[in-house]
Protein backbone atom coordinates (compact mmCIF):
# COMPACT_ATOMS: atom_id res chain seq x y z
CA UNK A 1 0.00 0.00 0.00
CA UNK A 2 1.09 3.51 -0.83
CA UNK A 3 2.91 4.53 2.56
CA UNK A 4 5.70 7.46 3.12
CA UNK A 5 7.71 4.92 4.66
CA UNK A 6 8.13 2.52 1.52
CA UNK A 7 8.46 5.41 -0.50
CA UNK A 8 11.78 6.38 1.47
CA UNK A 9 12.95 3.03 1.60
CA UNK A 10 12.75 2.84 -2.18
CA UNK A 11 14.62 6.06 -2.67
CA UNK A 12 17.21 4.18 -0.51
CA UNK A 13 17.76 1.47 -2.31
CA UNK A 14 17.76 3.26 -5.58
CA UNK A 15 20.65 5.04 -4.21
CA UNK A 16 22.43 2.16 -2.73
CA UNK A 17 21.90 0.59 -6.16
CA UNK A 18 23.81 3.75 -8.16
CA UNK A 19 26.42 5.16 -6.38
CA UNK A 20 28.60 4.75 -3.36
CA UNK A 21 27.30 4.51 0.42
CA UNK A 22 28.83 7.94 1.31
CA UNK A 23 27.31 9.74 -1.61
CA UNK A 24 23.91 7.88 -1.12
CA UNK A 25 24.29 9.52 2.20
CA UNK A 26 24.91 12.81 1.37
CA UNK A 27 22.04 12.44 -1.43
CA UNK A 28 19.44 11.42 1.24
CA UNK A 29 20.76 14.37 3.16
CA UNK A 30 19.97 16.75 0.66
CA UNK A 31 16.48 15.12 -0.20
CA UNK A 32 15.26 15.61 3.54
CA UNK A 33 16.79 19.16 3.75
CA UNK A 34 15.01 19.80 0.80
CA UNK A 35 11.79 17.97 2.09
CA UNK A 36 11.91 19.90 5.72
CA UNK A 37 12.42 22.90 3.55
CA UNK A 38 9.29 22.43 1.12
CA UNK A 39 7.57 21.26 4.36
CA UNK A 40 8.14 24.50 5.93
CA UNK A 41 6.87 26.38 3.07
CA UNK A 42 3.52 24.28 2.33
CA UNK A 43 2.80 24.60 6.13
CA UNK A 44 3.27 28.35 6.23
CA UNK A 45 1.24 28.93 3.49
CA UNK A 46 -1.70 25.85 4.75
CA UNK A 47 -1.93 27.72 8.48
CA UNK A 48 -2.03 30.84 7.55
CA UNK A 49 -4.82 30.36 5.48
CA UNK A 50 -6.26 28.29 7.69
CA UNK A 51 -5.86 31.10 10.78
CA UNK A 52 -7.62 33.10 8.12
CA UNK A 53 -10.02 31.05 7.28
CA UNK A 54 -10.83 29.76 11.04
CA UNK A 55 -11.25 33.76 12.56
CA UNK A 56 -13.33 34.58 9.74
CA UNK A 57 -15.46 31.80 10.37
CA UNK A 58 -15.37 32.14 14.19
CA UNK A 59 -16.36 35.80 13.69
CA UNK A 60 -18.75 35.00 11.50
CA UNK A 61 -17.15 36.57 8.08
CA UNK A 62 -16.22 34.90 5.23
CA UNK A 63 -13.08 35.92 5.41
CA UNK A 64 -10.35 35.83 2.05
CA UNK A 65 -11.95 34.41 -1.03
CA UNK A 66 -10.11 36.39 -3.50
CA UNK A 67 -7.05 34.77 -4.86
CA UNK A 68 -7.79 31.35 -6.70
CA UNK A 69 -10.60 28.74 -5.57
CA UNK A 70 -12.07 30.00 -2.30
CA UNK A 71 -9.04 32.17 -1.42
CA UNK A 72 -7.05 29.50 -1.14
CA UNK A 73 -4.04 31.07 -2.75
CA UNK A 74 -4.31 34.03 -0.49
CA UNK A 75 -0.80 33.25 1.48
CA UNK A 76 0.78 32.83 -1.65
CA UNK A 77 -0.22 35.90 -2.32
CA UNK A 78 0.81 37.47 0.53
CA UNK A 79 4.32 35.38 0.47
CA UNK A 80 4.91 36.83 -2.96
CA UNK A 81 4.25 40.61 -1.56
CA UNK A 82 6.52 39.86 1.44
CA UNK A 83 9.32 38.74 -0.88
CA UNK A 84 9.24 41.39 -3.50
CA UNK A 85 9.14 44.00 -0.26
CA UNK A 86 12.12 46.10 0.75
CA UNK A 87 14.30 44.42 3.62
CA UNK A 88 15.00 47.72 5.52
CA UNK A 89 17.32 47.78 8.95
CA UNK A 90 17.12 50.54 11.28
CA UNK A 91 19.84 52.48 11.24
CA UNK A 92 19.86 52.76 15.59
CA UNK A 93 19.90 48.76 15.08
CA UNK A 94 22.64 46.05 16.05
CA UNK A 95 23.20 45.47 12.22
CA UNK A 96 24.48 41.96 13.07
CA UNK A 97 22.11 40.58 15.52
CA UNK A 98 19.09 42.29 13.92
CA UNK A 99 19.79 40.22 10.92
CA UNK A 100 20.47 36.90 12.11
CA UNK A 101 17.53 36.71 14.57
CA UNK A 102 15.06 35.72 11.95
CA UNK A 103 17.13 32.76 10.82
CA UNK A 104 18.00 31.72 14.34
CA UNK A 105 13.98 31.88 15.26
CA UNK A 106 14.38 29.40 12.24
CA UNK A 107 16.72 27.22 12.43
CA UNK A 108 15.19 26.49 15.74
CA UNK A 109 11.85 25.59 14.25
CA UNK A 110 13.82 23.43 11.47
CA UNK A 111 15.66 21.44 14.17
CA UNK A 112 12.68 20.65 15.92
CA UNK A 113 11.35 18.97 13.28
CA UNK A 114 14.42 16.11 13.10
CA UNK A 115 12.78 14.06 16.16
CA UNK A 116 9.04 14.19 14.63
CA UNK A 117 7.16 11.01 13.56
CA UNK A 118 5.26 11.95 10.58
CA UNK A 119 4.31 8.42 9.38
CA UNK A 120 4.88 4.94 10.63
CA UNK A 121 8.60 4.15 10.50
CA UNK A 122 9.08 7.83 8.69
CA UNK A 123 11.09 9.76 10.93
CA UNK A 124 14.17 12.32 10.31
CA UNK A 125 15.96 11.37 13.42
CA UNK A 126 14.75 9.29 16.36
CA UNK A 127 17.06 9.63 18.82
CA UNK A 128 17.37 7.90 21.90
CA UNK A 129 16.42 11.36 24.02
CA UNK A 130 13.80 12.89 21.64
CA UNK A 131 11.63 14.52 24.18
CA UNK A 132 14.30 16.06 25.60
CA UNK A 133 16.16 17.08 22.77
CA UNK A 134 12.64 18.73 21.62
CA UNK A 135 12.36 20.92 25.04
CA UNK A 136 15.99 22.08 24.76
CA UNK A 137 16.05 22.87 21.31
CA UNK A 138 12.17 24.88 22.02
CA UNK A 139 14.30 26.83 24.32
CA UNK A 140 16.65 28.49 22.15
CA UNK A 141 13.71 30.19 20.30
CA UNK A 142 13.35 32.35 23.19
CA UNK A 143 17.14 33.40 21.84
CA UNK A 144 16.30 34.75 18.67
CA UNK A 145 13.46 36.78 20.34
CA UNK A 146 15.24 38.80 22.75
CA UNK A 147 17.80 39.14 19.94
CA UNK A 148 15.48 40.82 17.71
CA UNK A 149 14.16 42.64 20.87
CA UNK A 150 17.09 44.22 21.64
CA UNK A 151 18.91 44.53 18.20
CA UNK A 152 16.13 46.77 16.90
CA UNK A 153 16.72 49.18 19.58
CA UNK A 154 12.77 50.01 19.61
CA UNK A 155 11.71 50.45 23.08
CA UNK A 156 8.32 47.94 21.86
CA UNK A 157 10.12 45.89 20.69
CA UNK A 158 11.89 45.19 23.76
CA UNK A 159 9.84 45.34 25.83
CA UNK A 160 7.66 42.82 23.29
CA UNK A 161 11.15 40.33 23.71
CA UNK A 162 11.44 40.77 27.71
CA UNK A 163 7.95 39.88 28.08
CA UNK A 164 7.92 36.88 25.85
CA UNK A 165 11.16 36.06 27.87
CA UNK A 166 9.34 35.80 30.63
CA UNK A 167 6.30 34.26 29.24
CA UNK A 168 8.62 31.26 27.62
CA UNK A 169 10.75 30.74 30.25
CA UNK A 170 7.66 30.34 32.87
CA UNK A 171 5.59 28.37 30.85
CA UNK A 172 8.62 25.89 29.53
CA UNK A 173 8.58 24.49 33.01
CA UNK A 174 4.95 22.94 33.32
CA UNK A 175 4.83 22.11 29.92
CA UNK A 176 8.41 20.20 30.72
CA UNK A 177 6.22 18.62 33.47
CA UNK A 178 3.06 17.92 31.04
CA UNK A 179 5.93 15.99 28.62
CA UNK A 180 6.94 14.35 31.68
CA UNK A 181 4.17 13.18 32.57
CA UNK A 182 3.90 10.57 29.62
CA UNK A 183 7.63 9.69 29.73
CA UNK A 184 7.35 8.59 33.25
CA UNK A 185 4.37 6.33 31.89
CA UNK A 186 6.19 5.27 28.79
CA UNK A 187 9.20 5.04 30.38
CA UNK A 188 11.10 6.19 27.51
CA UNK A 189 12.02 9.36 26.03
CA UNK A 190 12.53 7.81 22.68
CA UNK A 191 9.19 9.23 20.41
CA UNK A 192 9.05 5.77 18.50
CA UNK A 193 8.76 4.14 22.06
CA UNK A 194 6.26 6.70 23.00
CA UNK A 195 4.19 5.96 20.30
CA UNK A 196 4.65 2.17 20.32
CA UNK A 197 3.45 2.10 24.00
CA UNK A 198 0.10 3.40 22.84
CA UNK A 199 -0.65 0.85 20.61
CA UNK A 200 -3.43 -0.32 22.18
CA UNK A 201 -4.84 2.38 23.43
CA UNK A 202 -3.45 6.50 23.48
CA UNK A 203 -2.01 7.88 27.08
CA UNK A 204 -4.98 10.59 26.74
CA UNK A 205 -7.48 7.75 27.49
CA UNK A 206 -5.01 5.32 29.00
CA UNK A 207 -4.07 7.44 31.74
CA UNK A 208 -7.21 8.60 33.35
CA UNK A 209 -7.65 12.07 34.91
CA UNK A 210 -3.96 12.87 35.55
CA UNK A 211 -3.15 12.46 31.72
CA UNK A 212 -6.34 14.64 31.29
CA UNK A 213 -5.17 17.18 32.92
CA UNK A 214 -1.64 17.01 31.89
CA UNK A 215 -2.55 17.41 28.07
CA UNK A 216 -5.00 20.91 28.90
CA UNK A 217 -1.90 22.19 31.11
CA UNK A 218 0.03 20.94 27.91
CA UNK A 219 -2.27 22.85 25.56
CA UNK A 220 -2.02 25.88 27.94
CA UNK A 221 1.62 26.13 28.00
CA UNK A 222 2.23 25.75 24.45
CA UNK A 223 -0.30 28.41 23.24
CA UNK A 224 1.57 30.77 26.14
CA UNK A 225 4.99 29.12 24.50
CA UNK A 226 4.18 30.02 20.75
CA UNK A 227 3.41 33.59 22.00
CA UNK A 228 -0.14 32.97 20.76
CA UNK A 229 -3.23 34.65 22.16
CA UNK A 230 -4.45 34.93 24.83
CA UNK A 231 -0.53 34.52 25.63
CA UNK A 232 0.70 36.69 23.20
CA UNK A 233 1.88 39.58 25.11
CA UNK A 234 5.24 39.31 23.35
CA UNK A 235 3.17 41.27 20.57
CA UNK A 236 0.09 42.36 21.65
CA UNK A 237 -0.78 44.88 18.49
CA UNK A 238 -2.63 47.26 21.52
CA UNK A 239 -0.02 47.69 23.55
CA UNK A 240 3.10 47.01 21.62
CA UNK A 241 2.47 47.93 18.19
CA UNK A 242 4.00 44.25 17.07
CA UNK A 243 6.48 43.93 19.85
CA UNK A 244 9.94 42.01 19.27
CA UNK A 245 8.96 42.15 15.49
CA UNK A 246 8.22 45.94 15.20
CA UNK A 247 11.04 47.21 12.96
CA UNK A 248 11.34 43.98 10.73
CA UNK A 249 9.79 44.37 7.18
CA UNK A 250 9.75 42.17 4.33
CA UNK A 251 11.35 38.75 4.40
CA UNK A 252 13.22 39.07 7.46
CA UNK A 253 9.24 39.50 8.79
CA UNK A 254 7.92 36.72 7.16
CA UNK A 255 10.47 34.31 8.19
CA UNK A 256 9.36 35.49 12.02
CA UNK A 257 5.68 34.99 11.02
CA UNK A 258 6.71 31.54 9.40
CA UNK A 259 8.73 30.16 12.48
CA UNK A 260 5.90 31.23 14.68
CA UNK A 261 3.42 29.72 12.56
CA UNK A 262 5.26 26.36 11.94
CA UNK A 263 6.16 26.15 16.05
CA UNK A 264 2.44 26.04 16.31
CA UNK A 265 2.65 22.89 14.28
CA UNK A 266 5.38 21.63 15.88
CA UNK A 267 4.01 21.78 19.41
CA UNK A 268 1.03 20.06 18.09
CA UNK A 269 2.47 17.59 16.49
CA UNK A 270 4.56 16.53 19.86
CA UNK A 271 1.36 17.21 21.80
CA UNK A 272 -0.15 14.43 19.28
CA UNK A 273 2.45 12.44 19.22
CA UNK A 274 2.59 12.47 23.33
CA UNK A 275 -1.08 12.28 23.75
CA UNK A 276 -2.97 11.42 20.84
CA UNK A 277 -0.94 8.14 20.15
CA UNK A 278 1.17 9.92 16.91
CA UNK A 279 0.57 7.85 13.72
CA UNK A 280 -1.73 5.31 15.74
CA UNK A 281 -4.55 4.73 14.84
CA UNK A 282 -7.34 5.32 16.99
CA UNK A 283 -8.76 1.52 17.87
CA UNK A 284 -11.43 0.20 20.36
CA UNK A 285 -10.69 -2.48 22.47
CA UNK A 286 -12.12 -5.55 20.81
CA UNK A 287 -13.93 -4.73 17.73
CA UNK A 288 -12.08 -5.70 15.43
CA UNK A 289 -13.99 -4.89 12.20
CA UNK A 290 -13.68 -0.99 13.02
CA UNK A 291 -10.10 -1.11 14.11
CA UNK A 292 -9.62 -2.69 10.50
CA UNK A 293 -11.02 0.04 9.22
CA UNK A 294 -9.17 2.63 11.20
CA UNK A 295 -5.94 0.69 10.44
CA UNK A 296 -6.62 0.85 7.02
CA UNK A 297 -6.49 4.71 6.70
CA UNK A 298 -2.84 5.47 6.18
CA UNK A 299 -0.69 6.50 9.13
CA UNK A 300 0.22 9.67 7.86
CA UNK A 301 -3.31 11.02 7.80
CA UNK A 302 -3.74 10.16 11.15
CA UNK A 303 -0.49 11.74 11.86
CA UNK A 304 -1.66 14.96 10.44
CA UNK A 305 -5.25 14.97 11.33
CA UNK A 306 -4.37 14.88 14.85
CA UNK A 307 -1.95 17.71 14.68
CA UNK A 308 -4.50 19.45 12.83
CA UNK A 309 -6.64 19.42 15.43
CA UNK A 310 -4.73 20.62 17.68
CA UNK A 311 -3.93 23.44 15.42
CA UNK A 312 -7.51 24.22 15.37
CA UNK A 313 -8.01 24.23 18.46
CA UNK A 314 -5.02 26.49 19.46
CA UNK A 315 -6.47 28.87 16.98
CA UNK A 316 -10.03 28.54 18.36
CA UNK A 317 -8.48 29.64 21.86
CA UNK A 318 -6.60 32.90 20.13
CA UNK A 319 -9.98 33.85 18.50
CA UNK A 320 -12.26 33.07 21.70
CA UNK A 321 -10.20 34.82 24.82
CA UNK A 322 -9.18 38.54 24.92
CA UNK A 323 -5.53 38.91 26.14
CA UNK A 324 -4.29 38.48 29.73
CA UNK A 325 -2.43 40.94 31.75
CA UNK A 326 1.36 39.95 32.15
CA UNK A 327 0.85 39.52 36.12
CA UNK A 328 -2.21 37.73 35.16
CA UNK A 329 -0.36 35.62 33.27
CA UNK A 330 2.66 35.15 35.36
CA UNK A 331 -0.01 34.38 38.12
CA UNK A 332 -1.67 31.77 35.98
CA UNK A 333 2.38 29.71 35.15
CA UNK A 334 3.46 30.45 38.92
CA UNK A 335 0.56 29.78 41.79
CA UNK A 336 -1.66 27.34 39.18
CA UNK A 337 -0.45 25.80 36.48
CA UNK A 338 3.27 24.83 38.11
CA UNK A 339 1.62 23.29 41.18
CA UNK A 340 -0.98 21.52 39.47
CA UNK A 341 0.83 20.15 37.07
CA UNK A 342 4.05 19.30 39.85
CA UNK A 343 1.05 17.27 41.95
CA UNK A 344 -0.11 15.99 38.74
CA UNK A 345 3.11 14.42 38.20
CA UNK A 346 2.89 12.52 41.20
CA UNK A 347 -0.28 10.92 40.80
CA UNK A 348 0.52 10.23 37.05
CA UNK A 349 4.15 8.59 39.07
CA UNK A 350 2.00 6.53 41.63
CA UNK A 351 -0.57 5.22 38.43
CA UNK A 352 3.14 4.36 36.43
CA UNK A 353 4.57 2.67 39.77
CA UNK A 354 1.69 0.91 40.64
CA UNK A 355 0.31 0.22 36.97
CA UNK A 356 -2.49 1.58 37.21
CA UNK A 357 -3.13 2.79 33.74
CA UNK A 358 -4.49 0.40 30.95
CA UNK B 1 -36.73 58.31 37.50
CA UNK B 2 -36.95 54.77 35.86
CA UNK B 3 -37.00 54.99 32.00
CA UNK B 4 -37.68 51.60 31.32
CA UNK B 5 -37.95 48.33 32.68
CA UNK B 6 -34.85 46.71 31.08
CA UNK B 7 -32.27 47.44 33.93
CA UNK B 8 -30.68 44.92 35.72
CA UNK B 9 -29.13 44.74 39.32
CA UNK B 10 -25.09 43.51 38.88
CA UNK B 11 -24.58 40.41 41.00
CA UNK B 12 -21.71 41.52 42.95
CA UNK B 13 -21.36 38.08 45.36
CA UNK B 14 -18.03 37.24 45.50
CA UNK B 15 -17.18 34.14 42.90
CA UNK B 16 -17.38 30.69 44.50
CA UNK B 17 -14.94 28.37 44.01
CA UNK B 18 -16.67 26.67 40.40
CA UNK B 19 -16.40 29.78 38.87
CA UNK B 20 -12.89 30.93 40.52
CA UNK B 21 -11.42 27.89 38.35
CA UNK B 22 -12.77 29.36 35.34
CA UNK B 23 -12.73 26.23 33.29
CA UNK B 24 -16.68 26.09 32.86
CA UNK B 25 -16.72 30.04 31.73
CA UNK B 26 -13.81 29.38 29.47
CA UNK B 27 -15.59 26.15 27.79
CA UNK B 28 -18.98 28.13 27.67
CA UNK B 29 -17.07 30.97 25.75
CA UNK B 30 -15.18 28.19 23.49
CA UNK B 31 -18.78 26.43 23.19
CA UNK B 32 -20.14 29.97 21.51
CA UNK B 33 -17.16 30.89 19.06
CA UNK B 34 -17.76 26.97 17.69
CA UNK B 35 -21.21 27.87 17.14
CA UNK B 36 -20.56 30.57 15.40
CA UNK B 37 -18.58 28.58 12.85
CA UNK B 38 -22.04 27.04 11.80
CA UNK B 39 -24.00 30.36 12.15
CA UNK B 40 -25.05 32.33 8.81
CA UNK B 41 -22.13 34.49 7.49
CA UNK B 42 -23.04 38.29 8.14
CA UNK B 43 -21.09 39.23 5.54
CA UNK B 44 -21.33 38.90 1.66
CA UNK B 45 -19.23 39.05 -1.19
CA UNK B 46 -19.54 42.12 -2.58
CA UNK B 47 -19.51 43.01 -6.09
CA UNK B 48 -21.37 39.86 -6.96
CA UNK B 49 -23.88 39.91 -4.08
CA UNK B 50 -25.21 43.34 -3.19
CA UNK B 51 -27.74 43.22 -0.04
CA UNK B 52 -31.48 44.05 -0.96
CA UNK B 53 -31.85 48.06 -1.26
CA UNK B 54 -34.86 50.34 -0.08
CA UNK B 55 -37.37 50.91 -2.27
CA UNK B 56 -37.02 54.27 -2.15
CA UNK B 57 -33.08 53.76 -2.14
CA UNK B 58 -31.12 56.83 -3.53
CA UNK B 59 -28.57 56.84 -5.78
CA UNK B 60 -26.54 58.41 -8.29
CA UNK B 61 -28.97 60.30 -10.72
CA UNK B 62 -30.19 59.29 -14.43
CA UNK B 63 -31.95 61.45 -16.92
CA UNK B 64 -34.93 60.33 -18.91
CA UNK B 65 -35.35 59.75 -22.52
CA UNK B 66 -38.88 59.20 -24.04
CA UNK B 67 -39.54 55.95 -26.03
CA UNK B 68 -38.59 57.41 -29.12
CA UNK B 69 -35.32 58.30 -27.60
CA UNK B 70 -35.53 62.19 -26.91
CA UNK B 71 -34.32 63.69 -23.72
CA UNK B 72 -37.21 64.58 -21.45
CA UNK B 73 -35.27 67.59 -19.78
CA UNK B 74 -36.35 71.36 -20.68
CA UNK B 75 -33.86 72.73 -18.31
CA UNK B 76 -36.66 74.70 -16.58
CA UNK B 77 -34.00 74.48 -13.42
CA UNK B 78 -36.75 73.23 -10.75
CA UNK B 79 -34.31 70.54 -9.65
CA UNK B 80 -31.38 72.85 -9.20
CA UNK B 81 -33.74 75.32 -7.43
CA UNK B 82 -35.20 71.91 -5.09
CA UNK B 83 -32.04 71.38 -4.56
CA UNK B 84 -30.44 72.12 -1.03
CA UNK B 85 -26.99 71.27 -1.76
CA UNK B 86 -27.15 73.54 -5.11
CA UNK B 87 -24.79 70.66 -6.75
CA UNK B 88 -27.19 70.93 -9.73
CA UNK B 89 -26.12 73.25 -12.72
CA UNK B 90 -27.71 73.94 -16.13
CA UNK B 91 -27.35 75.83 -19.13
CA UNK B 92 -30.55 76.06 -21.37
CA UNK B 93 -30.88 76.21 -25.18
CA UNK B 94 -33.80 76.30 -27.65
CA UNK B 95 -34.44 73.79 -30.28
CA UNK B 96 -33.36 74.21 -33.53
CA UNK B 97 -35.49 73.06 -36.36
CA UNK B 98 -34.33 69.68 -37.34
CA UNK B 99 -33.24 68.76 -33.92
CA UNK B 100 -37.22 67.07 -33.34
CA UNK B 101 -35.68 63.64 -33.02
CA UNK B 102 -33.15 64.68 -30.18
CA UNK B 103 -35.39 66.64 -27.57
CA UNK B 104 -38.54 66.49 -26.34
CA UNK B 105 -39.72 69.54 -26.31
CA UNK B 106 -38.84 73.58 -27.40
CA UNK B 107 -36.14 73.89 -24.62
CA UNK B 108 -33.56 71.41 -23.65
CA UNK B 109 -30.69 71.69 -21.32
CA UNK B 110 -27.24 72.18 -23.64
CA UNK B 111 -25.15 71.27 -20.55
CA UNK B 112 -26.60 69.56 -17.06
CA UNK B 113 -23.90 69.27 -14.34
CA UNK B 114 -24.66 67.37 -11.31
CA UNK B 115 -21.78 67.29 -8.61
CA UNK B 116 -21.67 64.21 -7.32
CA UNK B 117 -19.51 65.27 -4.19
CA UNK B 118 -21.99 68.04 -3.26
CA UNK B 119 -25.01 66.25 -3.57
CA UNK B 120 -26.53 64.77 -0.27
CA UNK B 121 -29.25 62.14 -2.51
CA UNK B 122 -32.06 63.65 -0.83
CA UNK B 123 -34.26 62.72 -4.28
CA UNK B 124 -35.62 66.05 -4.38
CA UNK B 125 -34.94 67.10 -7.77
CA UNK B 126 -36.71 63.69 -8.52
CA UNK B 127 -39.84 65.09 -6.35
CA UNK B 128 -39.49 68.53 -8.32
CA UNK B 129 -39.28 67.32 -11.91
CA UNK B 130 -42.48 68.39 -13.83
CA UNK B 131 -41.29 66.52 -16.60
CA UNK B 132 -40.49 63.01 -15.69
CA UNK B 133 -36.66 63.43 -16.72
CA UNK B 134 -34.53 62.97 -13.65
CA UNK B 135 -34.89 59.82 -11.66
CA UNK B 136 -32.17 58.62 -8.47
CA UNK B 137 -30.94 54.79 -9.49
CA UNK B 138 -29.50 52.36 -6.95
CA UNK B 139 -26.51 52.63 -8.29
CA UNK B 140 -23.58 53.71 -5.47
CA UNK B 141 -20.01 54.26 -4.56
CA UNK B 142 -18.33 55.74 -7.84
CA UNK B 143 -14.80 55.67 -7.92
CA UNK B 144 -12.52 57.93 -9.27
CA UNK B 145 -9.46 59.34 -9.05
CA UNK B 146 -10.29 63.14 -9.25
CA UNK B 147 -12.64 65.45 -8.06
CA UNK B 148 -13.10 67.10 -11.23
CA UNK B 149 -14.25 63.82 -12.65
CA UNK B 150 -17.23 63.58 -10.21
CA UNK B 151 -18.99 66.58 -11.91
CA UNK B 152 -21.10 63.78 -13.83
CA UNK B 153 -22.66 65.86 -16.98
CA UNK B 154 -24.82 64.49 -19.39
CA UNK B 155 -22.69 62.21 -21.03
CA UNK B 156 -22.84 60.35 -17.06
CA UNK B 157 -26.20 60.37 -17.03
CA UNK B 158 -28.98 60.07 -19.97
CA UNK B 159 -29.99 56.84 -20.16
CA UNK B 160 -28.48 54.65 -23.47
CA UNK B 161 -30.55 55.63 -26.88
CA UNK B 162 -33.63 53.00 -28.02
CA UNK B 163 -32.50 53.05 -31.15
CA UNK B 164 -28.40 52.29 -30.53
CA UNK B 165 -28.82 49.89 -27.85
CA UNK B 166 -32.31 48.91 -27.22
CA UNK B 167 -31.03 46.53 -24.55
CA UNK B 168 -30.00 49.07 -22.40
CA UNK B 169 -32.92 51.27 -23.02
CA UNK B 170 -35.25 49.02 -21.66
CA UNK B 171 -33.11 47.55 -18.83
CA UNK B 172 -33.08 51.32 -17.68
CA UNK B 173 -36.83 52.38 -18.38
CA UNK B 174 -37.30 49.20 -16.36
CA UNK B 175 -35.40 50.23 -13.18
CA UNK B 176 -37.60 53.48 -13.62
CA UNK B 177 -41.08 52.13 -13.50
CA UNK B 178 -39.70 49.73 -10.84
CA UNK B 179 -39.00 52.46 -8.88
CA UNK B 180 -41.96 54.42 -9.68
CA UNK B 181 -44.11 51.40 -8.40
CA UNK B 182 -42.15 51.13 -5.73
CA UNK B 183 -42.22 54.76 -4.10
CA UNK B 184 -46.38 54.74 -5.17
CA UNK B 185 -46.39 51.39 -3.34
CA UNK B 186 -44.84 53.32 -0.56
CA UNK B 187 -46.86 56.03 -0.44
Amino acid sequence: MWSLSNIAANIDQWLNANMSPTWALIVEMVIAGVAVIGLFAALGLVLVIMERKVSAWIQIRLGPNRVGPKGMLQSLADTLKLLVKEGMTPGGADKLLFNVAPFVAMIVAMLLLAPIAFAKDFQLWDLNIGVLYISAVSSISVISILMAGWASNNKYSLLGAMRSGAQIVSYELSAGLAVLAIVVLTGSLRISDIIQAQENGWWLFKGHIPVIIAFIIFIIAVTAETNRAPFDLAEAESELTAGFHTEYSGMKFALFFLAEYVNVFIVCAIGATLFLGGWMPFHIGNWHAFNGVMDWIPSSVWFFGKTFFLIFVIMWFRWTFPRLRIDQLLNLEWKYLLPISMFNLLLVTLIAIMGWHF
Amino acid sequence: MQLTNRAKQVDRRPLNFAEKIYLPAVLKGMGITFSHIFKKKATIKFPEETRPFSPVFRGLHILNRDEEGRENCTACGLCAVACPAEAITMDAAERLPGEEHLYREEKYAAKYEINMLRCIFCGLCEEACPKDAIYLTETFAPANYSRQSFIYGKENMVIPHPKENPEAFTKAKGLIDERKAKASQQQ
